[in-house]
């Protein structure tokens, strides 16, 4: 393909305008070309011979006039074996080899491989010459960390292919050819075991996709409970600064009952990845055992990062996480934020000078969100695997107000909704998620019907207290008061956890149902009380020793004796 | 020899337009005008048309103006002669003294590479129990202080330029007041800090644009002297006003207001210098304290509300003090649990405690008797804003840890506190001491 270019002809910060008289494509990407600079850019609307391209990189320094090479291929990720452990930024830059490279800052358009091009992995070798492929079709295996990763073939391969030749088992860099196919009308393909695939098309090479219905578990019980969330399904958590969004975000990554974490830092803190960076390979994943990182993809693109980038960085991610599902595995892709996505496009919106829709962000803000989420689910791949992406987004409404559109185009299209109140963080409830707020379509991890009960208790206690505030505690019933005390009993004992402390952080399923049993004998007893005195401390003494149980390992010898201790008191 | 242009097209705002070939983005360019001399900068081109931003503002620019681009985007010095030195918005000495041109760096550079991030673990000391006790700074952190117009931030920033435990100060000011600008100048000249600070001062004389490049002034060269091994702290006042001056830039542009006027990238231009925060692995840091005004005294004005999303915490100051509700560093968890071992005890004990006494003024406001209970917490309440929230109290952090004991001991018994007991037996103090210290020195 010949070489198209064009000349610059406008700059607004980092949206430019360029000349071209040949052939372009819309989302193509090209290059701006400053000396040994090459800053990426994406084309995103044409008019005439004009192109109108968002840079990804800091602007600064170009001039009218500079050159600008095309490339014909739209915006895509390198997809292949070695992408696990890696921390990229939202172009798939590895981070910390351009570290090594630069230093303590990112260089401005230097582009560095995402997968490393002398590592050789052990193919073994799954079809044979005379096998028929097509896109997604497993072609081999090669051992990832703890997984066996699939080669497959590119997905955008239609129709049906014959395999001409296989490489032998044996080891194998990324680039090196292990295989070559031939369709109906004798066009040769040779294939690598890494191929490119463009981030904002999903890729569908899969035989169908299924109704998400078994349970994610993360083992927060407020969120497993009440709020749970489906392995293929999405939910988003909104809440204001400070209410402890990405602290669960952390906690969820850490203990999520997935294969692989996808972790997209989207215009947010630094810091916070960075906690992460260096936590996770110390950290042992509790079901094998191994460091955490060995499962986890970073995506960095923190707030000082460039903008356009940050658009591109959730697509990024999206697509890692598409391409492990399509090997039978379960991943979970966390975007903290999507809000600082939203506002990406917004920036962009307004360079185009498009009409603004609310709070000037675009008018297609709600099909893009829709998009992004639709892009999660349960699919049965060709050879039978049932794989999963499930999304879970932050958001971060400006004022903590949930009205804004991001957070109203979000709620349309997750299947769980985590609202995060200030209130409760204020007053120190962890995790903040709003209990009566809060809904998920989803099926829970524990029996509905318990979990009914107890949404009640939660419900009506909320009525109590409202009323309390009013005629004070004297002017209320004590029928009512116990009430009360039970929801306060549920909050306390259930719905908060402590994230820092091993086994209060992470509740088993199991135990989420042994425990909501008993809480449950707890709602429904009709306790004698002679005064709110006497139930208040009866409660208080309930709730403590509550509280000492969930910090017991399940199932241990204290643990049945402290279960005892609170089934005594119950039944007095 | 660069070409001079004298033929204005437009004037709109702060913003002028010239057609001019080979004219880089961001570059920045002097025009003459009858009044003065001043720099602007390149903020859009369009074919041959550029469009500058007149940092002195474009009141008395005449058509026939002269224009000279200069070829290269806004530069500083960087020199260990800059300390104890004042230089106006623009990088120019506004103290009479020689100007700097050694050693020029580029402004605005590029971020910190995520990964040579480290995680934050030096606590940096300020005297102010408030803060050293309550919400601990630490180096490389990021915080905003939030108040209203008519409270003494930039008093409370002058003591800690004076007091905190750094190498360096470098004080950015953006639309201050005049007096203002001579207190921070005096207070640190008279705290004999001035030799080792820096000033970028932008008065609220002087056109707004000017102000914008205040705190890429001081970030840039504060990143040169944190690379260099000093621990730098970057004291910003008052980045409402930078909100507001690219409010006017974004609306003089027509571009497409976002929420109360404010254009829609402002998190991420806040965000691109709050996040030159850093701990540079192996040699200095770069901590920023800013103080963010709060218009209405609403939190969830964009300005505010955007900085809460970036920094990490906030301290409230109300009523001349830091609020012990609401404010909150979010990194003192990585360094209070290395000073004393009950720092993190008298932190969360102390405020519990004073919380309680909030409520107890609350219900002797509705009219209800009070219990000796009430009484007690009456009298701890009063001794702990006097001795502790006080903007007055000026002690180091183990002598305020020291006072937290007393003021306790002196209203209540140990076991009403519910502190733990090694706690009490190591650190409650004696009848006599704690008598001695509550009524004594302030």
């Amino acid at each position: 393909m010949s070489q198209v270019s064009g000349k610059i002809s406008g700059i607004n910060g980092n949206l430019i305008t360029v000349v071209v008289n040949d052939t372009i494509t819309q989302n193509e990407v090209a290059y701006a070309v400053k000396g040994d600079e090459h800053l990426k850019s994406e084309v995103i609307r044409i008019q005439g011979n004009k192109a109108f391209l968002q840079v990804f990189e800091s602007t600064k320094g170009l001039k009218v006039g500079d050159t600008v090479e095309f490339t014909g291929e739209l915006l895509s990720v390198q997809l292949g074996p070695g992408l696990l452990q890696q921390i990229y930024d939202g172009l798939q830059n590895p981070l910390p080899q351009l570290a090594e490279k630069h230093g303590f800052f990112l260089p401005r358009g230097q582009i560095l491989e995402a997968l490393d091009h002398d590592k050789k992995w052990d193919f073994t070798p799954k079809v044979k010459v005379g096998d028929k492929v097509s896109g997604g079709y497993y072609l081999g295996s090669v051992p990832e960390t703890q997984f066996t990763h699939y080669v497959m073939v590119p997905f955008d391969v239609q129709g049906e292919w014959t395999v001409e030749e296989i490489a032998d088992k044996g080891e194998y860099t990324v680039v090196e050819k292990i295989a070559s196919i031939k369709d109906e009308r004798g066009n040769v393909r040779d294939l690598q075991m890494q191929f490119d695939w463009p981030v904002k098309i999903p890729i569908q090479a899969y035989k169908q996709k299924l109704m998400p219905t078994d349970p994610l578990i993360t083992k927060v019980r407020i969120i497993d409970t009440f709020f749970p969330v489906a392995k293929g399904g999405t939910y988003c958590v909104p809440g204001p600064f400070g209410a402890g969004k990405t602290v669960i975000q952390q906690i969820t990554s850490r203990y999520a009952d997935v294969d692989i974490v996808i972790i997209a830092a989207c215009g947010e803190r630094a810091g916070e990845i960075v906690e992460t960076m260096r936590e996770f390979p110390e950290l042992t994943d509790p079901r094998t055992g191994r460091s955490l990182m060995e499962r986890t993809i970073i995506i960095a693109n923190t707030s000082s990062m460039p903008v356009a980038a940050r658009e591109a960085s959730v697509y990024t991610a999206t697509t890692l996480g598409e391409y492990y599902r399509q090997m039978g595995l379960g991943v979970l892709l966390l975007a903290d934020s999507t809000s600082r996505w939203a506002q990406a496009m917004r920036e962009l919106s307004g360079r185009l000078e498009e009409i603004p829709g609310e709070e000037a962000f675009p008018a297609y803000l709600e099909s893009r969100i829709a998009e992004f989420y639709e892009r999660s689910g349960l699919i049965e791949t060709h050879d039978g695997k049932v794989g999963s992406l499930t999304i879970g987004g932050t958001v971060s409404p400006a004022g903590g107000n949930f009205e804004e559109p991001v957070t109203q185009a979000t709620l349309k299209v997750v299947g769980a909704f985590h609202g995060l109140s200030r209130d409760r963080a204020n007053a120190r409830r962890f995790p903040s998620i709003h209990p009566l707020d809060s809904w998920s379509r989803y099926h829970s991890a524990v029996s509905e019907n318990l979990v009914e009960e107890a949404r009640k208790f939660l419900f009506r206690g909320s009525e109590v207290h409202q009323m309390m505030m009013v005629v004070g505690e004297d002017g209320t019933s004590l029928e009512d008061f116990e009430v009360y005390l039970k929801s306060e009993f549920v909050d306390a004992v259930y719905l908060q956890q402590n994230g820092f402390d091993p086994i209060d952080a992470a509740t088993s399923p199991e135990r989420q149902n042994h425990i909501s049993e008993i809480m449950n004998k707890i709602l429904h007893t009709d306790f004698t009380f002679d005064d709110k005195e006497q139930a208040r401390s009866f409660f208080y003494d309930l709730r403590q020793k509550f509280i000492d149980w969930n910090y017991m390992e399940y199932e241990s010898d204290d643990f049945k004796k402290q279960e005892k201790v609170i089934t005594d008191l119950i039944e007095g | 020899m660069r070409k001079v242009y004298n033929k204005i097209e437009s004037v709109s705002g702060n913003v002028i337009t010239v057609r001019a070939a080979d004219i880089h983005y961001e570059e920045l360019a002097e025009i003459t005008t009858r009044r003065c001399t001043s720099l602007a900068q390149v903020i859009k081109l369009e074919d041959d048309l550029v469009s500058l931003q007149v940092f002195a503002g474009s009141r008395g620019v005449s058509t026939n103006d002269e224009i000279r681009f200069l070829g290269h985007p806004m530069n500083v010095s960087f020199s260990e002669d800059m300390l104890g030195r004042i230089f106006n918005g623009s990088g120019v000495p506004r103290d009479g003294g020689p100007e700097i041109s050694e050693s020029v760096i580029e402004i605005a550079g590029p971020s910190v590479n995520p990964a040579k991030r480290i995680i934050p673990s030096r606590m940096i000391r300020t005297n102010i129990p408030m803060i050293d006790v309550f919400n601990s700074l630490v180096a490389s952190q990021k915080l905003p202080i939030f108040s209203v117009s008519g409270e003494p931030y930039n008093e409370l920033l002058a003591r800690i330029a004076l007091q905190a435990e750094v190498d360096m100060i470098i004080l950015g000011g953006i639309g201050l007041k005049f007096d203002q600008f001579m207190y921070f100048k005096n207070a640190l000249e008279e705290g004999g800090a001035l030799n080792r600070s820096i000033f970028f001062m932008h008065l609220a004389s002087e056109p707004i644009v000017e102000g914008l490049m205040v705190p890429d002034l001081a970030l840039a060269v504060a990143e040169k002297f944190a690379i260099s091994g000093k621990e730098v702290l970057v004291l910003l006042t008052d980045m409402t006003n930078f909100s507001d001056a690219l409010k006017e830039i974004a609306i003089t542009m027509e571009q497409v207001p976002s929420n109360r006027g404010y254009p829609g990238d402002l998190y991420s231009q806040l965000a691109s210098r709050y996040e030159k925060a850093v701990d540079f692995e192996g040699s200095g840091a770069i901590t920023i304290l800013g103080v963010t005004t709060m218009p209405g005294d609403d939190v969830t004005h964009p300005v505010p509300d955007n900085t809460g999303y970036i920094t990490e915490g906030q301290f409230y100051l109300r009523n001349g003090r830091i609020e012990p509700f609401g404010s909150l560093s979010r990194l003192k968890q990585l360094v209070n649990n290395k000073t004393r071992d009950d720092h993190r005890a008298i932190m969360d004990g102390m405020i519990q405690l004073y919380a309680q006494y909030l409520e107890t003024l609350e219900k002797r406001s509705m009219g209800f008797r009070m219990s000796s209970w009430d009484d007690k917490l009456i009298k701890y309440g009063e001794l702990f804003e006097s001795q502790m929230m006080s903007l007055q109290v000026n002690i180091p952090l183990e002598e305020a840890l020291d006072r937290g004991w007393s003021i306790l001991a002196e209203c209540f018994k140990p076991e009403e506190t519910g502190f733990r007991t090694e706690l009490v037996k190591q650190f409650w103090p004696k009848k006599e001491e704690a008598e001695g210290v509550a009524h004594g020195e302030n």
